[in-house]
């Protein structure tokens, strides 16, 4: 089978299941086409010759009732994996070996999969473009020289490119959705609190969701299903009922009134966002459901309320990463150089960029203005969705304001480049689940996403509206392997 | 310095100043692990034995709360007649330090566990209240360890994470004194509640001391210098006096107080300043988003006050009705828990016909003396109270004089003898049948005619001679209180 | 509302990052622009507003007061830049 890669998790695990494929083979298979596409830059490190060890001690002995048999994976470098080195992008971490698994990693292996290795990320997560990353660009496998998104770049491009079957990446603010949406891909933030924060390394902790990141809706609800757990190792872990988000699809979603906020119409939208908007519109009515229009005021406060919120958790987060304990260290002749230097020559630009910026809302005399002000503006951004959410049972949007653009377009400019989150930003702020589902392509053909933003815990409900719409859109991504000699 | 009505002042040529001193006690909770980990809080482990990798801040690890610490916090509030908050929140503290693993401290800084409460000390001039503006929880830091190598600092971080009460008392206290009786008393009402052991040698009570002085009179507090981490009594008195002399000083000369952070130099004697003004902190509080607020329900701290012991306060108040202690030998006895324990079980031992007055004055008397020789707690004490309270009635029945239970006592502490046992083996039962002392002092008296006779004829001071020959013919065994009335009959 | 190199050079000692002077006027001239932009919601009223103080839709939960981790020192000290396999070591600190 010369094209295991192309086949879908969904159908793998069918194959596998129904031994007209080892894990072995598809393994082997990944390996291959991974070992190709090294100028997709999406590894940052791989375990190839321990996952084909682990492949063929799978089918020695295939345990064929778990979700994931022997199925091969490369997840976001952003979770900690035993023995793996674990970097978040970041040079800071570069020579670091977690002795421990991140909880959501650990529910994968569980379910029998197999990893691949470790996927390029901007550093810390801190980027919308994957050129924050200290190992270098991730090119995105719709075309040269086009970035795949961030901060879970590696992820969409490792997806989009066959590289891997399915993965895991994290959003704090998008990135998961927007290089799903660069990409041509599915990418799910679930509800925050319900996969475990344990073992990831953190970016900004009430933003901070894993998901998953998958070729068609039916894969990312599967996976969903396995990450999603409570966890008593993490305090904001939630115990709520869980649906088994794959067995419970269904394309029905007749009578499901969805919202159409008017303030995602923003200016200077290309019309192609617009007309890819209205094109969701009517696939909601063919699917039978009933599109409303809904009013999200606070929206066009979410990103600056985001550029408090999350720079002030990271500049904390990030202390830890010091020289003490692990990572990087610079020389210094007291501990106070020492600190400086590491601190210095260990991050990159923007992740110094944002430690400034969280230091500077924290700092003394500037809190009420900035972090507390924030913290009462994201309050009214979660009860606009509350309300909305009293008309509606789910919202749609377009992913992205614009579709991917080229490696180093935006990268001198910091506030251009956050107008990326525009769309994707609001959810996190409201601990919201989203899904961007690929549903078009511009003029230059070039993917781009919708948005579907469910109530809390309803990820079985965007999941089915993902479902529906993605038959009707019937989206095919345009991938040239242009990257394989 | 003059003390006069026990009012502590400091003179200056004309002037008379005041002593402000504000205490915030850094209390280590009593508990098996650590407040956000699940590693022991044991004292005295090898280096970095005790050490999770939430205690070493590793990439991706969370706190998850101890719910025994929010207990013993909340007990510690109510045992402080303290308001319980039912809703608290941990914040961030943030600084960089190399046994500060995570960059910050979590702590509680607006909204803590426990508020406004009172404790009351017993002062020679009469009982004082000193208020307390909260009680918050917070995680101690590790260890460094400076001296170890020339170039290097060591960092162990066993204690990175222990759960500590931070005690803020009000600015309330006057002098090195009452500092004394609070830090005692505080110590003696964590003790009495289990929630904190009060060791000061191991660290587990150590305090930051605010102290400003004021002329004398004067409603206005001046510029406060706080002295950091001072870990005994002694130190803290100590430091106040020299620093509270040192700021009358910088007043008399016209200068002023700057306010910052001093450290008590224990070598020298003196306090120092502890950073330079450039490097002052900005903590930069904010709420831990990798917790959620702390919630307790009313049943929760109802159950908890269901679970408080009687207290020192109480138990003293008891024991001056129930046993007409006063309030002296009442203070001796609560001031530490396992003193007024071990009180209580002699009284239950002693039995119906008990003398609580003498079980008091052996208690306060022999039984310490030896405990102070031996270096001893009393939960050491190497005479059990059931041991304790036979003796005390051996004495109170009559079946020992006081002077022969001395002896029995010095016999008891090897190995905690039954007293019975001894007096039996020893035969050194009080002789107290009063045929056998009526031939004994027949026998005395017909043996020392012409003394009696001197005595019948007013020589009175020779009874005691009498008394002294029944004594030592009897082997000091002989019921002294018989002898005499036999005695009197017969001469 | 704009912030100077003093600021810069005090958030860089505050956050222990070290910024030449070249790299504090281009950090000055980003966090200018990202600040113009934060400014935006001064035009929000929000004296009445409670603050968000936690998103997760939970109450936190408790932890029994039991010893699970063991002596894992070696685990702990392994990825250390530098120790002595008792302790982490540090440059010397300076007070």
């Amino acid at each position: 089978m010369s094209d295991i890669t192309k086949q879908s998790l969904t159908e793998l695990v069918e194959n596998i299941k129904n031994k007209k494929l080892s894990s072995t083979d598809v393994t082997k298979a990944f390996i291959q086409r991974s070992e190709k596409s090294s100028e997709l830059n999406a590894y940052i490190t791989d375990d190839f010759t321990s996952a084909l060890d682990k492949a063929k001690k799978f089918d020695q002995n295939p345990n064929l009732d778990l979700k994931l048999p022997g199925i091969p994976m490369a997840v976001k470098d952003l979770f900690c994996t035993k023995n793996v080195k674990t970097t978040a992008g970041s040079k800071i971490l570069n020579n670091f070996v977690p002795t421990y698994e991140s909880t959501v990693t650990e529910n994968i292996w569980n379910e029998g999969a197999i990893l691949l290795g470790k996927l390029n990320c901007d550093e810390f997560a801190m980027g919308s473009s994957n050129e924050t990353s200290h190992f270098g660009n991730v090119q995105n496998p719709i075309d040269k020289n086009l970035v795949p998104g961030g901060s879970s770049g590696g992820s969409a491009s490792a997806v989009a490119g066959q590289l891997t079957p399915i993965t895991i990446g994290t959003d704090t603010g998008g990135s998961i959705r927007q290089p799903a949406s660069f990409t041509g891909i599915v990418g799910l933030k679930p509800t925050y609190g319900s996969c475990s924060r344990y073992g990831i390394v953190a970016f900004a902790s009430s933003l901070d969701q894993a998901g998953p990141m998958a070729q068609n809706v039916k894969d990312c609800a599967l996976l969903q299903e396995v990450i999603s757990t409570y966890d008593p190792k993490d305090s904001t872990s939630i115990n709520f009922k869980r649906n088994h988000y794959s067995k419970e699809l269904t394309k029905n979603i007749k009578g499901k009134k969805i919202g159409i906020p008017k303030e995602y119409r923003v200016d200077g939208m290309p019309k192609e966002i617009e007309d890819l908007w209205q094109k969701g519109i009517q696939y909601v009515k063919d699917c039978g459901a009933k599109p409303i229009d809904i009013s999200l005021p606070h929206t066009s406060y979410a990103l600056p309320t985001y550029y408090i919120v999350a720079p002030a958790e990271a500049s904390s987060n990030l202390a830890r990463y010091d020289g003490v304990k692990y990572g990087y260290r610079a020389k210094g002749e007291n501990l106070i150089d020492m600190y400086e230097k590491t601190r210095s020559e260990g991050f990159g630009a923007e992740v110094q960029r944002r430690i400034m910026i969280g230091t500077y809302v924290l700092s003394s005399g500037y809190y009420d203005a900035y972090y507390l002000k924030a913290q009462k503006v994201r309050k009214l951004i979660k009860n606009d969705f509350d309300k909305a959410y009293k008309k509606v049972d789910a919202i749609l949007t377009p992913s992205t304001p614009s579709s991917a653009f080229k490696i180093g377009e935006k990268k001198n400019d910091p506030v251009s480049m956050y107008l990326n989150d525009i769309f994707t930003v609001p959810v996190n702020l409201a601990g919201l689940p989203g899904i961007s589902i690929p549903a078009g392509h511009d003029t230059k053909g070039y993917p781009l996403g919708l948005q579907i933003i469910g109530k809390a815990f309803d990820e079985q409900n965007i999941l089915n509206i993902a479902f529906a719409m993605e038959e009707k859109i019937n989206f095919k991504n345009k991938i040239t392997d242009w990257w394989i000699k | 310095m003059n003390k006069k009505n026990t009012e502590y002042l400091i003179n200056r040529k004309d002037n008379q100043y005041e002593v402000v001193i504000g205490l915030e006690v850094h209390a280590q909770v009593l508990s098996e692990s650590k407040l956000f980990s699940s590693s022991s809080t044991k004292f005295g482990a090898e280096p970095n034995t005790q050490v999770s990798l939430v205690d070493a801040a590793f990439p991706g690890m969370l706190p998850v709360i101890n719910e025994f610490c929010i207990k013993q916090a909340i007990k510690t509030g109510i045992g402080l007649n303290a308001k319980i908050n039912k809703r608290s929140v941990f914040d961030r503290k943030n600084y960089f330090y190399a046994d500060l693993p995570q960059g910050y401290q979590i702590s509680q800084f607006k909204d803590p566990i426990v508020g406004e409460g009172k404790v009351i000390l017993d002062m020679p001039n009469g009982q004082k209240e000193v208020g307390i503006e909260r009680l918050h929880l917070e995680q101690d830091a590790g260890k460094s360890i400076h001296d170890l190598d020339p170039q290097n600092t060591f960092v162990d971080l066993n204690r990175s994470g222990v759960a500590l009460m931070e005690i803020v008392s009000k600015p309330d206290l006057r002098s090195p004194d009452e500092v004394n009786a609070y830090i005692k008393k505080l110590r003696s009402i964590m003790r009495y509640l289990g929630t904190c052991d009060g060791n000061m040698q191991e660290g587990s009570l150590r305090a930051d001391v605010n102290v400003s002085v004021r002329p004398k009179g004067s409603k206005e507090f001046g510029t406060r210098c706080e002295i950091k981490n001072v870990n005994s009594i002694k130190f803290m008195q100590m430091a106040i006096e020299y620093e509270a002399n040192r700021q009358v000083d910088l007043i008399e000369e016209g200068k002023t107080i700057d306010q910052e952070t001093r450290l008590f130099d224990t070598k020298k004697n003196e306090t120092r300043s502890m950073r330079s003004k450039e490097d002052a902190h900005d903590y930069r509080y904010f709420p831990d988003p990798d917790l959620l607020p702390l919630e307790v329900s009313e049943k929760f701290i109802e159950e908890l006050k269901n679970d408080i012991p009687e207290l020192p306060d109480d138990k003293k108040k008891r024991f001056i009705e129930e046993f007409k202690l006063s309030p002296y030998e009442a203070n001796i006895l609560v001031s530490d828990i396992d003193t007024a324990k071990y009180f209580e079980e002699v009284v239950a031992k002693m039995g119906k016909n008990k003398d609580i007055k003498l079980a008091v004055n052996w208690i306060t008397g022999e039984l310490f003396a030896v405990l102070n020789s031996k270096g001893l707690e009393i939960s050491q004490s190497p005479v059990s109270a059931k041991n304790f309270a036979i003796l005390i009635n051996l004495i109170k029945n009559g079946t020992i004089s006081g002077k022969i239970a001395k002896t029995v006592f010095e016999l008891m502490i090897d190995g905690d003898k039954d007293p019975q046992k001894i007096v039996e083996e020893k035969g050194l039962k009080q002789q107290s049948d009063p045929k056998a002392l009526e031939a004994l002092i027949d026998k005395i008296i017909n043996g020392n005619r012409e003394k009696a006779i001197e005595y019948k004829q007013g020589k009175e001071k020779l009874f005691g001679f009498f008394v002294g020959q029944a004594m030592k013919a009897s082997g000091g065994k002989a019921n002294p209180q018989l002898i005499n009335e036999i005695l009197k009959k017969k001469l | 509302m704009s912030i100077d190199l003093k600021t810069i050079k005090h958030i860089s000692k505050l956050s222990r990052i070290s910024v030449d002077e070249k790299r504090a006027e281009k950090l000055a001239d980003d966090l200018n622009s990202i600040f113009e932009f934060i400014e935006k919601l001064n035009e929000l009223k929000t004296d009445d507003v409670k603050p968000l103080t936690s998103i997760a839709e939970t109450t936190l939960k408790f932890r029994s007061d039991e010893i699970k981790s063991k002596n894992i020192r070696e685990q702990i000290i392994k990825n250390s830049p530098e120790d002595n396999e008792d302790y982490f070591v540090v440059p010397k600190v300076i007070e």
